[in-house]
Formats: structure tokens, sequence, C-alpha cells
């Protein structure tokens, strides 16, 4: 009963937060914004509009066998001038044959260009076999079915450029909403602190009943205000069309998301409520957080910068096993299909072990600092009494 | 049997500091108790660990024969040294947060921050942010925290610090009549008119032990009565009485001390042979003249004026 007293006066009190929103709504945006940016970059060069003068046309259907991102027009050869100047068509085909002549605005596309030249070239062999007598589909036949087979010895993983955006996603946002909430945690307890009402609720609560009551109201909302990212997020890149990953994996990368935020902020915030206790004043409490606060920034830096190109990295693989670095790291190598179960599982284990000894360690100091107004508390002292 | 709180050999240091050394007093339910004593005497320490901030390295805490617990605790006012309230959080709000947390109901909870607010002057600020609020203002607000749950013991340290007159009669009413509903109410001040003029018994505390307690009378019989005479004497006329020290003359006052027995209206006489006497009167001694003649006597490490403390228990 005490404890959800407590509990709720924080998620009133965070809910309030002026900072919560403003995180919350600048998040959200963002995610939206890299949605809309992804749809309107990905319609973009690999189309390409190819007028066909009607001198052109058998080229047709070769063509976009050849080129399956050309969209092929039949125009006479006056129209498909203007449209080449104006824009709406990438390059105008004028004649075929052995000899391909096409008209364009400034250049012709690489990729475009080698595709005509493969159809001028198969246009002189026919010529050329039927000239020596032969058939020329017979000969098309034995080219197509020539082939080169590759045994690669160390094959690069395909990545998924969705999967790893997910992932990279994922861990910021674990990432952010530790940060935010551990340092909602720490500004809390030296509040109470700093504004002495710490003195009179110690003497009707007990210390913990005031710590537990912090980590749960503050994590709830913190908890909320992940899942609003996610939802929203995952909603904009499904509307917008550039979320094509099947439903199910977008949604194991949510509740990835949703189980390392729990279990990351299960690890960290009573680390947080500790170490904020040994101090009175709200500008000594960067300094004492910013050890805690380096193994979280550890964990993602190493995660955004090394696992994108080198998602198979095994630094990266034992450090996302190590419990303060695992809710980082691990939420982007699940995304990214990295991670074998095994090594899921240890990461798993190995945080729900330290979680106990990390409450009860911070525990202690809190209880014994908590009460001590005025200089900074050392922690040995406070681990002591 | 009247129940009682009851402080008994309470100890306590911080490393070679010793804060409390052998503390005892007792405050019975219906009674006021002032606590008073030098800064760093050590009654905020006895306070703290009262409410259980502290704990004791020996000693006991009691209330009617049992030892005080978290839910004795619940039913404590309590007023810290140094005022706390959340900053940033209405007042109405916080009243019925911390009545909620000492037990209360919803409803009960927010009926007694109703009266309190209204009883302590704040009712117009209801709604504001604590920090909004002029100090005097944060003290009413900081009373009503100790009030609101109507508690069965309060224990308030230097409740009247930084009030305005008006505010301390609010405060010495409220007290008189928490004490009359049968509570017993210990507080410390350096106020020591206000203490004499509302406590009915006094503890006095010196390195972080009782040194005298008792009713202010009772304290008095430790003290000597002077004999005050105002008038046109010369100074010297006193001198030679029998039985009788002359402990001061400024102007035209002149502060005697009378022996056990020497004879008051002899003294008179030889003001009167001397010249006129404007004023002639026994003058008992204030609280602030008994604390200073017991601090001082400590202070010379004098031996130790026996502790009323037992008898009066």
């Amino acid at each position: 009963m005490t404890v959800w007293l407590i509990t709720r006066r924080e998620i009133v009190t965070r809910l309030r937060s002026k900072v919560l929103r403003i995180a919350t709504v600048v998040s959200v945006l963002i995610l939206v914004g890299i949605a809309v940016t992804a749809k309107l970059t990905a319609g973009g060069p690999s189309a390409q509009d190819v007028g066909l003068t009607p001198a052109a046309e058998a080229l047709a259907v070769q063509l976009a066998a050849l080129q399956p991102g050309v969209r092929v027009h039949s125009v006479d050869e006056s129209a498909g001038r203007a449209e080449v100047l104006d824009g709406s068509l990438d390059a105008l085909v004028t004649a075929a044959g052995t000899r391909v002549d096409v008209v364009v605005k400034t250049d012709l596309p690489d990729d475009l260009r080698s595709s005509l030249r493969l159809l001028a070239q198969r246009a002189t062999l026919d010529q050329q076999v039927r000239a020596l007598g032969g058939d020329p589909a017979t000969v098309d036949g034995a080219i197509a079915g020539s082939s080169v087979s590759v045994t690669a010895l160390a094959p690069r993983r395909q990545t998924d450029p969705q999967q790893l955006a997910l992932g990279i996603l994922t861990s910021v946002l674990v990432y952010m909403a530790l940060l935010l909430t551990g340092q909602a945690v720490a500004q809390g307890v030296v509040e109470e602190k700093s504004s002495r009402v710490v003195e009179l609720l110690l003497a009707t609560v007990r210390p913990r009943q005031l710590m537990i009551g912090k980590v749960l109201g503050l994590g709830t909302v913190g908890l909320a205000q992940v899942a609003v990212i996610a939802a929203a997020g995952l909603a904009a890149g499904l509307a917008t069309g550039s979320l094509t990953l099947p439903a199910h994996a977008a949604l194991g990368s949510v509740l990835w998301l949703v189980a390392w935020f729990l279990l990351g902020y299960a690890a960290y915030s009573f680390v947080f409520a500790g170490a904020a206790s040994l101090v009175s004043r709200q500008e000594d409490v960067a300094a004492v957080i910013t050890p805690v606060l380096m193994l979280l920034v550890i964990g993602y830096v190493v995660g955004v910068s090394v696992l994108p190109s080198h998602p198979d990295s095994a630094l990266v693989a034992v450090m996302s096993m190590i419990p303060l670095f695992s809710p980082t790291l691990m939420p982007i190598r699940l995304a990214l299909g990295v991670a074998p179960a095994w090594q899921v599982g240890v990461a798993l284990a190995g945080i729900i072990a330290a979680i106990p000894l990390l409450v009860w360690v911070s525990s202690r100091v809190y209880r014994n600092a908590i009460v001590r107004g005025g200089a900074r508390i050392r922690l040995a002292e406070a681990w002591r009494r | 049997m009247t129940r009682e709180l009851r402080l008994d050999r309470l100890a306590k240091r911080y490393g070679d500091t010793v804060a409390l050394d052998d503390l005892t007093l007792s405050v019975r339910a219906g009674e006021i108790f002032g606590l008073v004593g030098s800064n760093g005497a050590g009654k905020t320490t006895a306070m703290r660990i009262v409410l259980g901030v502290l704990a004791a390295d020996t000693g006991t805490v009691t209330w009617d024969g049992r030892p005080v617990d978290l839910d004795t605790r619940r039913r404590i006012g309590y007023m810290p040294e140094e005022r706390g309230l959340y900053p940033r959080m209405r007042v109405a709000e916080q009243l019925t947060y911390l009545a909620r947390l000492h037990g209360m109901g919803v409803a009960q909870a927010r009926t007694a921050v109703d009266t309190w607010t209204a009883k302590l002057g704040v009712a117009a600020r209801r709604d504001d942010d604590v920090i909004t609020l002029s100090l005097g203002n944060q003290q009413r607000v900081q009373l009503a925290a100790a009030l609101v749950h109507d508690p069965e013991i309060l224990v308030l340290d230097e409740p009247f610090s930084g009030l305005d007159p008006v505010a301390v009669e609010v405060m010495s009413g409220v007290l008189r009549e928490k004490a009359a509903a049968g509570v017993p109410v210990i507080f410390s001040s350096h106020q020591l008119d206000l203490v004499e003029r509302l406590c009915n018994r006094v503890g006095i505390v010196r390195r972080g032990r009782t040194v005298a307690a008792g009713t202010v009378d009772e304290l008095r019989a430790g003290g000597t009565e002077e004999l005050v005479v105002r008038g046109a004497a010369p100074p010297g006329w006193a001198a030679g009485l029998p039985g009788v020290t002359v402990l001061g003359h400024e102007h035209d006052l002149t502060r005697l001390a009378l022996a056990p027995g020497a004879d008051d209206q002899a003294v008179l006489a030889a003001a009167l042979a001397a010249g006129p006497v404007r004023e002639f009167a026994r003058r008992r001694p204030s609280l602030t003249d008994l604390f200073r003649h017991i601090v001082s006597i400590q202070e010379t490490e004098s031996p130790q004026i026996k502790s009323r403390q037992e008898e009066a228990a």
C-alpha cells in the first residue's frame, strides 16, 4: 500500500515533466521522419523510363527482361525528344539492331548503356551466326546454359538493410529510455535529499519502500514511453510502406525491445538510485552517476559503430553477453539475426542473475546514505554503515 | 497511569563525536515538554532517533511501555529541524500524500487537509506549488504536514523558528489544543520565554545528556531568588547588610541575593535610609537565567546538577 502510494506519486509527477513529453514527441517525429525519408529515397533511382520509337519497338521485350527497373513507352521521335528534354523520359531509343541510337538529355546512365550495348552485340552475333548458316536460337540457348558456379569459403552474411535499421533504432531506443529514466531516478532521489523531504518520509516509510516506489513509478512511465515510441515507429513504417519486413519479425523486434528495456532498467535503476543517494545537491548528481552512465554509453556506442559493418564481430558478441552491456547490444544483434540462441540465453541468464546482486548492493548504499545530508559520502563509507 | 513517551539512556556517536551520551527523558500524554540546550547539545539527534530516521547506538524509545516501531511512528507528527517538502508539488496534493503515507484513507485525508490548511491560514494556497509560497507560509504547511494525520504524539524540532508573532500565537494555540486532547508534545526551542510560557515541563540538554528536567518552578528551586531595588540610593548602600550579597548595580537598580533567613525588611529600611525607593521586589529567576546558570556551571566542569529527571518521572 505504501509502495503503491509512492509509485503513484512518481507516475503523476513524472507525467507532468516537460523533458519527458518533449523527448517522447521528438523521438516519435524522428522515427516518422526516418520512415518517410526511407520511402522517398527507396522509390527514386531504380525506375527508368525509356521511350522507343516505332523503329526500335522490337527491343521492348528484351530490354525489359534484361533490366527489370526499366519501363518502356512507345512514342514517336519528336514527342520522345520533347519528353527527354523535360525529364519525363530518361532515354529515347530511335534505332535498334547492330547499332542502337539513343537520345538523352545529358548522358546515358551506365546500367542502361551496358544493357543497350549487350542488345546491340546480341543483334550482331545473331547476324553473324545467320551469315555462317547457323541458327541464332540454338546459339542463344547454348549461351543461356553457360554459367559461373561460385563456392565461397567464408561467405558474407546477407544483411538486410531494414533489419539493420530496425536493430539500430531498437538499440537507440533502449539506450535513450534507460538514460532518461535512469537520470530521472537519480534526480528524484537527490530532489528528496536536497529538499530534505526525505526526513519526513523516512519517519513513516522504510528506505526500501521509498526506493522501490520511485523505481517502479518512473519505470512504469519509462516503459509507457518506450511502448508509445516503438508503436508510433512501427505504425509509421507500415503506413508509409518503408517497412516491408514480415510482421512477425517487426513485432519480434518490438517485444525484444520491451524485454531488454525492462531488464536493463531493473539492472540500472537501482544502481542510479544508490549512486545518487551519495550526494545532496542536484549539481553533484552528474559526478556520481557518470560511471554508471559510461557503462550504458559504452555498450551503445560499440553497438551502433561496430555492428553495421561487422555484424559478426567477436568482441561485440562477447560484450553482448555481459550483464550491463547486454541491454544495449543484444537487441541490435537480435534484430540483425546474428545472435545464436545460446548467446541470447547466456545474456539473459547473466542479467537476470546480476539484477538481485545490483539491487542488494544499491539498496544497502541507499539505506545508509539517504539520511545523511551535507557533503558527498564516499561509497566505501556508505557501504560500511 | 498516564501513557508516556520515554527516551531511555540514548547514546549515539559519530566517529569520535559524541552526539548523545546517556540521554533520558519522558513526556506524558497531555503535556507540553520543552527541550532546550545549546546548539549541538543533541536535541535534534534525540528527535531523529525517536522518529527512526537515525538508529541509536544504545538505549530505547518507548511509547506506553512498548518500543516505538514503524506502526507507532506513523502516528507521530514530526517537524524536522531542516524543513522539507517537495518544492514542486501542490500544497493540498502534498499534504494528502503525506496523510495517506501515515495510513489515512482518501476521504479522511482530504478532510484533514482542508481543516488544517484553513486553521493554519494557508487555505488560499492549496493549489500552489510549495516553492511559490513565502518562507512563513512554507513553515505553516510544514506544521500542517506534522498535524494532518491526526497524530497521537507530536515531535517538533524548533517549530517556532522563522515564524512571525501571529504565527507563533497560532502555533502555540495548536500545541495547547493537541496537549489538551491528550497528545504528548515535545518541542525544542531557543526562545526560552516561549518555552517558559508554554511548557508544563522543561528539559535542559547539554552534551548529549539531560542535565535538568522538571516544571519551570521545580527548576527554579535550584536557582536563587533575587531582590531588586530601584531607587536613588548611591552605590554601596547595601554593602555590609547581614546575609546580603550585591549581585550588581546599574544606574538606579541594585540586584541582591539574600542568604536563607536574611531579613528583607531590613534591606528595605536600609534602602529607604539611603534615598527614595521606587521599586522593591523579589524576582524569581527566568528560564533564561536558569539555563545560563546551568550551562555555565557545566561549562566549568563543576559537579553536575542533580538531574530532576527521576523524581519527575
